[in-house]
């Protein structure tokens, strides 16, 4: 058997050198994407007019769930449309700052408010103000004067609390950051590392809204004193600590989203419940925006801008609250019925400038890891 | 040496350069100091170095008896026994980090204890393999010598049997320690926020923080420490190499005594207990429906992914295995053809030699991080535009695993008889038909089982492929990680399900390899 | 004395030894003849401890050692291709013995050189074990075996692998040294001008057994 080997030896390596060239990637069965082919960023598109059946590749990060509504673009413009999942969004945006100006693909959708300034001086996006900007939320778009991203979600990063496990207990029902330190509450909270999550970050963001800096010191150190638990994103927090996750935690308080409570209804098994056993305490929710753009380098310019438009038009936008559970950035788009049951808009969310947030992030995580977890 | 080229030229391109690249983009001496000065980041490395260096001992110490139960007796299910315990090594942590994390009491919830029994957990087929392997094929009646001499059995174990093994405990020790090193996934999901090592600072500061002068520096560090390191073991294991007596068909017998039976059965149903809990709860795991046990999560897996809100397209899990399965041969004959010919190439030369060995450990001791953004600069423009690429993945693979093929064949190939070679050559055999005849029969055994390495981190590897995945050739690691990241419960199952499936494909392909040496006889 | 009662082996269904029994008495040495594969060496084996017979007593002046393990048995124990330790020197193989045995270094040292006197090799102290020729190794292997002043030695065609002249010469110095440190020895070899030219009387296996 080995005898063989040897020779193979030059063959193979001769064979993955050439392999490259016989076509990027390979779409081996499913996915969920609605077409095939083209490789964003390479050489081998011949410029200017890009050939009739062109293809955009969609950056985003590995949450995001792709609205059936995506395969109308399709068809309206014949573009295909490939969906690329690259890590979350801290790491989705720095491997795009990495490759400015020689994108990976067309589009990013999933720049939020706390990354905004960190992608812009990055000179990740090429600016382009959508023909639609108009019927979206002004406070969102004005974010962005300079017009490099479009909004096209907003989202809320609340405490989530577990109801039923409150009324077990006959506790009452957090609903301030205030309350969090009230001894009865002690060893209830789970909130995750702003150094390495992204709602972990936005709940930070919520405390310095709220008490200010530095304020927020002072909080913390008294969480701190009342047990609070600290892990590293997400899926551990909601799944293994929260109580109402996966049924093996013991603390009912997390930091989550103000969607978390349908969500818990929309993916229940049947027979599905009729309310959710969580809810979200708006006074600590933290306003989060996301942002779509055309990056910079991108061999089909104008196609990415009409994909951007597409990205914010109503169809789109309606289907995003049950995929991606966010709410849409266009005006007069209907909630469904389960959102505006259990999770209507937040009013008065807490909210800080993407000025700020780019100025004080790291000073302010680096704080708070002194304070809570040293 | 022309054979020392190909794998030299396979490093350069696949890792000097895209590591070089990225670190470059951070790297200056303000960034280097400021790192060193740091108080934080001395007690990060601090305790990166001590984890790594306490969780090699016990997995060495622990790993012993196993390896020697393993390596000199025959009994039924051997072989099962030997893949079985090679299952936790290579799946994901990201798999089994969260049915270990459930099986620990609470009270060792983040906490240094959790990582260190992580470890030792994930790396004793490492030590049992590596070990085992030269362990059966040392002639015993070396230690019976030592027995009609009256060493007790504790003294020959320590002044023969040791001293005889210890090429492969150095080249066991140093794996571990790489990998404990460089752990990633154990420590953030044992060991929570509070322990953070060097890989997972680099992590933090590449993708979260985007702080890459302060990354560039701590890779660059964590990358001349481990070269040093590197250095300094491959050193002493080419000084020390002991010519021995090898019986390359291994010198396993049956247990005859009532004692060595009760010592083969204790020490396998022990080895197969602590190996099989966690796995067995990822099973278990795959059989909840709703609130009792059932089998749609595995009913799901071969289902088409739907359309519709209703079904959630997360990840085709049938795409996957065969994904998987196809990248993990590429990956393996890649890995076998540059490891072996570099222990070839690493045997023959003394000084060089040394050079190169530590070379090809560097990418065990690199962060994924560096190495798959480094990939992601540097290899989008031609003749490499291989970025968008699905072949990048299995070539990171091999990358990864050419170290294990390495070791595998390294200990062997030092401790043949040169006058096993002299005399071929005196009878007239060219030096290529004398590695045919006599390196190769001693090698095939260490070369499949670096082959069996190769094929099985393949199928389990993360990190680097996490960073280089696109849409259409998720590996089955990433699959499972994308299910076990969504909300449904029946999502969650199914990623236990699938989990289960690379631990039976795991399973199956390290129970083939080990047959495919041919004989039973022999590790 | 040693004295060997009824020792049976098997492996699986082969009988190797079928009821063997012999007697080596003091400072006496016996040469065991039989063809290659007829269990000389697994006899020798059963008599060090290295092996547990299905049946039978291996007894030292009376005393059954069923019970103890061969590194109390004080049998040493020359093999034919001499097993020598690769990773230690000369001197570090012949006084291994001591070694373990916790003696002084002093002393080590001083019978390692008696001893390497005695078997012919004076100042290979330092000499590395792969440097060694067939002879000279063997030789080292009787030294380390000799050096702890076993009770009884075990020799397992000891000059089987060395070529006539030396085999011959060797065989008179065998002899010669283990007269010279009057020691009891089993001898077992296939060929029987050696036997005769190394002990002090001859049996054959066959004779022993059933």
């Amino acid at each position: 058997m080995h005898r063989r080997l040897i020779p193979l030896a030059p063959a193979v390596l001769a064979a993955l050198l050439v392999l490259p060239a016989c076509g990027s990637d390979s779409s081996s069965g499913g996915g969920a994407t609605t077409a095939a082919g083209g490789s964003a960023g390479s050489d081998g598109s011949s410029g200017a007019a890009a050939a009739p059946a062109a293809a955009l590749t969609l950056l985003t990060y590995d949450a995001f769930t792709e609205p059936d509504a995506l395969a109308q673009f399709t068809k309206d413009t014949g573009i295909a449309v490939k969906v690329a999942k690259s890590g979350d969004a801290g790491t989705l945006v720095n491997k795009a700052i990495l490759t400015a100006g020689r994108p990976e693909g067309d589009v990013l959708w999933g720049v939020d408010n706390t990354l905004l300034s960190r992608a812009v001086d990055g000179k990740v996006f090429t600016p382009y103000q959508s023909s639609q900007l108009g019927q979206l939320a002004p406070d969102a778009v004005s974010l962005v004067p300079g017009h490099e991203v479009t909004p096209v979600d907003t989202g809320d990063v609340c405490l989530n609390v577990d109801k039923g496990w409150f009324a077990d207990k006959g506790l009452r029902l957090p609903q301030t950051f205030e309350d969090l330190l009230d001894p009865a509450y002690k060893g209830l909270l789970v909130v995750q590392n702003p150094a390495s999550s992204s709602p972990g970050l936005a709940f930070l963001l919520a405390t310095v809204a709220h008490f200010g800096d530095p304020g927020y010191e002072q909080f913390w150190a008294k969480l701190r004193a009342n047990d609070v638990s600290v892990v590293e994103d997400w899926d551990t927090a909601y799944y293994s600590s929260f109580t109402a996750g996966g049924g093996q935690g013991d603390r009912p308080i997390v930091v989550s989203y103000a969607s978390s409570p349908p969500a818990t209804i929309y993916y229940a098994d049947e027979p599905k419940p009729t309310t959710p056993t969580t809810a979200s305490v708006d006074a600590t929710c933290f306003r989060q925006v996301e942002f779509a753009g055309v990056l910079r380098g991108t061999q089909h310019e104008a196609e990415a801008q009409r994909l951007v438009d597409f990205l914010v038009g109503a169809d789109f936008q309606g289907e995003l609250p049950l995929t991606n559970f966010v709410y849409p950035v266009r005006e007069g788009v209907a909630l469904p019925q389960l959102f505006t049951d259990f999770a209507p808009p937040v009013a008065h969310p807490l909210t800080l400038s993407p000025a700020d947030i780019a100025a004080h992030r790291d000073q302010w995580i680096s704080t708070w890891t002194q304070t809570v977890l040293r | 040496m022309v054979l020392a080229a190909i794998p030299l030229a396979f490093l350069a391109i696949f890792f000097a350069w895209p590591v070089a690249a990225i670190i470059g983009r951070g790297l200056s001496v303000r960034g280097i100091r400021e790192v060193l000065t740091d108080p934080g980041l001395r007690s990060v490395a601090w305790f990166t170095l001590w984890q790594a260096a306490l969780s090699t001992a016990l997995t060495v110490a622990i790993g012993l008896l196993p390896a020697y139960v393993l390596a000199r007796y025959r009994f039924a299910g051997r072989s099962l026994v030997l893949a079985l315990v090679t299952v936790p090594f290579v799946l994901p942590t990201v798999v089994v980090g969260a049915a270990f994390l459930a099986l620990l009491p609470a009270s060792l919830d983040q906490t240094v204890w959790a990582i260190l029994i992580a470890h030792v957990y994930f790396n004793l087929a490492v030590v049992i393999r590596t070990v085992g392997t030269l362990w059966g094929q040392l002639d015993p009646r070396v230690e019976e010598a030592a027995r009609t001499l009256g060493a007790s059995p504790r003294q020959v174990m320590l002044r023969v049997t040791l001293p005889l093994l210890r090429p492969a405990l150095l080249a066991a020790a140093s794996i571990t320690f790489l990998f404990t090193f460089t752990s990633f996934g154990i420590i953030r999901i044992l060991g929570g926020p509070r322990h953070p090592t060097i890989e997972v600072e680099v992590w933090r500061l590449t993708t979260q923080a985007f702080e890459l002068r302060a990354a560039a520096a701590l890779a660059f560090l964590q990358l001349v420490a481990v070269t040093g390191l590197m250095l300094w073991w491959s050193n002493v294991q080419s000084r020390q190499a002991v010519t021995l007596r090898l019986r390359p068909r291994g010198t396993a017998t049956p247990p005859r005594t009532a004692r060595q039976r009760a010592l083969v059965a204790s020490t396998v149903a022990g080895l197969v207990a602590i190996v099989v809990i966690p796995l067995g709860r990822l099973v278990a795991g795959s059989l909840r429906d709703g609130d009792g046990l059932g089998l749609s999560a595995w009913r799901g897996l071969g289902a088409a992914p739907g359309r519709g809100p209703a079904s959630r397209p997360v990840a085709d899990p049938l795409a996957a295995v065969g994904t998987s399965l196809r990248f993990a041969v590429l990956a393996t004959v890649v890995a076998v053809v540059i490891g072996g010919s570099a222990a070839v190439a690493i045997a023959a030369s003394r000084r060089g030699g040394s050079l190169l060995d530590a070379g090809l450990m560097l990418p065990l001791g690199t962060s994924a991080v560096t190495v798959g953004f480094g990939l992601l600069i540097t290899m989008d423009r031609r003749p490499l535009d291989l970025r968008g690429s699905w072949v990048l993945i299995p070539i990171a693979h091999a990358v990864v695993a050419v170290p294990f093929v390495v070791r595998a064949v390294l200990p062997t190939l030092r401790s043949i008889d040169p006058r096993l070679r002299d005399a071929a050559s005196t009878l007239g055999a060219s030096p290529a038909r004398v590695w045919l005849e006599i390196d190769l029969p001693f090698l095939r055994r260490a070369l499949v089982a670096g082959a069996g390495f190769a094929f099985a981190i393949s199928l389990g590897e993360f990190g680097a492929t996490s960073f280089l995945t696109r849409v259409g050739n998720e590996t089955m690691p990433i699959a499972i990680a994308r299910l076990l990241g969504r909300p449904s419960p029946a999502n969650l199952a199914q990623s236990y399900a699938l989990a289960t499936v690379l631990m039976v494909l795991t399973l199956v392909v390290i129970l083939a390899v080990d047959r495919l040496r041919g004989d039973a006889v022999g590790f | 004395m040693l004295e060997v009662d009824g020792v049976t082996v098997r492996f699986g269904d082969r009988v190797v030894l079928d009821e063997i029994g012999l007697a080596v008495g003091a400072g006496e040495v016996v040469g065991l003849l039989g063809p290659s594969g007829s269990g000389k060496s697994t006899l020798l084996r059963v008599i060090a401890g290295l092996l547990v017979p299905d049946r039978g007593r291996v007894a030292w002046d009376g005393d059954n050692l069923r019970t103890v393990p061969t590194h109390r048995r004080r049998f040493g124990l020359v093999f034919q291709d001499h097993q020598l330790f690769p990773h230690r020197d000369v001197a570090g193989n012949v006084g291994f013995g001591l070694s373990v045995a916790g003696r002084p270094q002093a002393e080590i040292r001083r019978r390692v050189t008696e001893l390497l006197d005695l078997v012919g090799l004076p100042g290979f102290e330092r000499r590395g074990v792969a440097s060694l020729s067939g002879g000279e190794a063997q030789r080292v292997a009787l030294a380390r075996a000799l050096a702890p002043s076993p009770r009884l030695l075990l020799l397992d065609e000891p000059l089987g692998a060395l070529d006539r002249e030396l085999h011959d010469r060797l065989a008179l110095d065998l002899r010669r040294l283990l007269k010279e440190v009057g020691i009891a020895g089993l001898h077992v070899t296939h060929d029987p001008e050696e036997a005769d030219a190394v002990a002090d009387r001859v049996v054959s296996l066959e004779q022993l057994g059933r």
